[in-house]
């Protein structure tokens, strides 16, 4: 195959098949900004993924019946406690692994390595137990608390740490400074990059939690975005129209943060793909 | 321990004192490590590993979740029930069958996709973000949005078989089709994933390699098999490695649309667990499984690991 046969070949195939990849997702935002009887009229034909009379009705109704903004709010407020104490806490833990000596260290670095594989489903029932047993449930602490310390965020950070060259931070150890100040001053401002990842990471993990929620929250004060549109499906009557722009309107923080910060998440995810 | 460091401190003091005041830094620096550790070690001791401990003694206990203060001992009796518990099989069964057909089929997908978006074209980065926008969407949201697509009546894919002449699909309401419709959707949602991490291998391989083999006068497909390929093939092993300890725990997919139905079709491990936990709230029971679950994905990370390296 020549190299103009190829690259023609390649577009037909990419044409297709982001046509198959964005199709559901084009539905569910084209859908929200119809009137709801367009949205039927609409569905045996291409028709059903082109915008006809655009209109925000779908959203105003919506906000009517459930507090999204509420539970947007909720969901923003504990995702971004969850990153930002994630990133004091498990930077300094993945610097100490990566450049402070003491005993245990290679030991301790081991574990953190183990702990990775162990799944969330497969502790659940006793974690419930201790957030009840704290008196947790139904407070912002249970949503929070429990995820600040990730192996993974600390597993990253080591690595990136690891290729701080050590001639700056003897530099400032000769100088007089402590490890912290050494931290704080030197190491964090050249680390932009590995903490816009572990953030970013972070906060597409949990602006996802599902399962969690559930259980730890029982009523509206605390509902996460991600519950507000499960019990919002279910709840009727039911109108299509609604239901997608309840969808869209959850998914658009995340495709906003990821505009941004792309290249950071993509980072992340090859990063730890290639080396590991 | 005091006495040591003092004894060490007298038999260097001859020496210079550049050498007492780095012990002393020394000694420091370890203080200083283990402050730095400890937030993060507090933390992941009391909300990781004190609850996979907990999981095992819970395992040889019958208790209500929410009466902690009447658990009963009661060895072995969980573990004897799971192994005659016909919902525990069936459960391990769909578990399995969803990991054994969505790892090489995602995989394979990414892999493709990865292949047909390294190449310079001029959309190629509209390409990549149209595979990748599933990725950052949430399970919830795309479960939700697939209900409907599903619709057995009037949902998407069902108007557009019809359209090509194709009859109406039951899909999540068919014990047939209900788990082999959420296989689908999985796939689509997140062979946008591994794409990346394959792309990022191919960007690895030496272009000389290419061009020395077409030289040779190697095709195309010659060039993907006897280079890409062998070139990849730690990335290989690390994508199916992670997809399938992804898959093992499906939960989200099946609650949200069919709770585990159509007669037990989606009942997935970590569903069943849920369920036993939180719905009957037989605690005992629940970490058993919990405790058998985990066994196993450590021993499939670990199966996988034997068989694809030894090569």
């Amino acid at each position: 195959m020549s190299d103009r046969k190829y690259a023609a070949f390649l577009y037909a195939a990419n044409a297709v098949m982001t046509l198959l990849f964005i199709t559901p997702l084009l539905w569910m935002v084209v859908s929200s900004l119809k009137p709801e009887t367009h949205i039927f009229a609409d569905l045996n034909s291409i028709k059903a993924l082109l915008p006809s009379s655009v209109t925000l009705d779908n959203y105003i109704k919506a906000f009517h019946r459930i507090p999204m903004m509420k539970y947007l709010f909720n969901s923003l407020f504990y995702v971004t406690v969850i990153c930002i104490s994630g990133l004091v806490v498990n930077s300094l833990c993945g610097y100490a692994l990566a450049k402070l000596q003491f005993k245990g260290r290679d030991m301790l670095l081991s574990g953190v390595i183990a702990l990775m594989i162990v799944p969330f489903e497969s502790i659940i029932m006793p974690l419930y137990f201790i957030v009840n047993t704290l008196g947790w449930v139904d407070t912002w602490l249970a949503l929070i608390v429990p995820f600040v310390g990730n192996c993974f965020s600390i597993f990253m950070f080591r690595q990136f740490f690891m290729d701080v060259p050590n001639e700056i931070l003897e530099a400032s150890a000769i100088d007089g400074s402590s490890p912290m100040k050494t931290f704080v001053r030197i190491v964090v401002p050249l680390s932009g990059p590995v903490f816009t990842t572990v953030f970013i990471l972070t906060f597409i993990t949990h602006w996802g939690d599902f399962l969690w929620p559930i259980l730890v929250t029982t009523g509206e004060k605390l509902r996460t975005v991600q519950l507000g549109i499960q019990t919002f499906f279910t709840l009727p009557p039911v109108y299509y129209g609604q239901i997608m722009a309840t969808l869209t309107f959850t998914t658009l923080p995340i495709v906003i943060l990821f505009l941004f910060l792309q290249r950071y998440y993509i980072e992340g995810i090859t990063h730890t793909g290639v080396k590991g | 321990m005091n006495g040591t460091m003092q004894g060490e401190a007298m038999a260097s003091a001859p020496r210079s004192h550049k050498m007492l005041s780095l012990r002393k830094r020394k000694r420091q620096e370890a203080i200083m490590g283990y402050s730095f550790l400890l937030p993060a070690g507090l933390l992941i001791t009391l909300f990781l590993i004190l609850p996979f401990g907990l999981a095992f003694v819970f395992g040889f206990t019958r208790f209500n979740l929410l009466r902690p203060d009447q658990i009963e001992f009661r060895g072995l009796e969980n573990y004897l029930f799971l192994f005659t518990d016909p919902l525990f099989y069936r459960s391990l069964y769909n578990t399995l069958y969803f990991t054994a057909i969505v790892v090489p089929v995602q995989c394979g997908l990414a892999l493709m996709l990865a292949l047909l978006v390294n190449q310079k074209l001029r959309l190629t980065n509209l390409f990549r973000i149209a595979y990748f926008s599933p990725v950052i969407t949430s399970m919830t949201v795309i479960a939700i949005l697939w209900i409907y697509l599903y619709n057995p009546n009037d949902g998407l894919i069902n108007s557009f078989l019809h359209a090509l002449g194709i009859p109406k699909q039951p899909f999540l309401r068919s014990p047939d089709q209900a788990m082999n419709s959420i296989i689908l959707m999985s796939v689509w949602q997140a062979a946008g994933y591994q794409m990346m991490i394959f792309l990022a291998g191919l960007q690895g391989i030496p272009k000389e390699l290419y061009e020395a083999a077409s030289m040779d006068g190697a095709n195309r497909f010659q060039q993907l098999r006897y280079i890409t390929i062998p070139s990849l093939y730690n990335v290989i092993v690390f994508v199916l490695t992670i997809t399938t300890i992804q898959a093992v725990k499906l939960f989200t997919q099946p609650y949200i649309m069919t709770n585990g139905g159509p007669e037990n079709t989606t009942r997935t491990l970590a569903l069943f667990i849920y369920q036993q936990g939180f719905q009957f709230r037989n605690a005992g029971y629940a970490s058993a499984i919990s405790v058998v679950f985990f066994i196993i994905v450590v021993l499939l990370s670990f199966l996988l690991r034997k068989l694809l390296r030894d090569r």
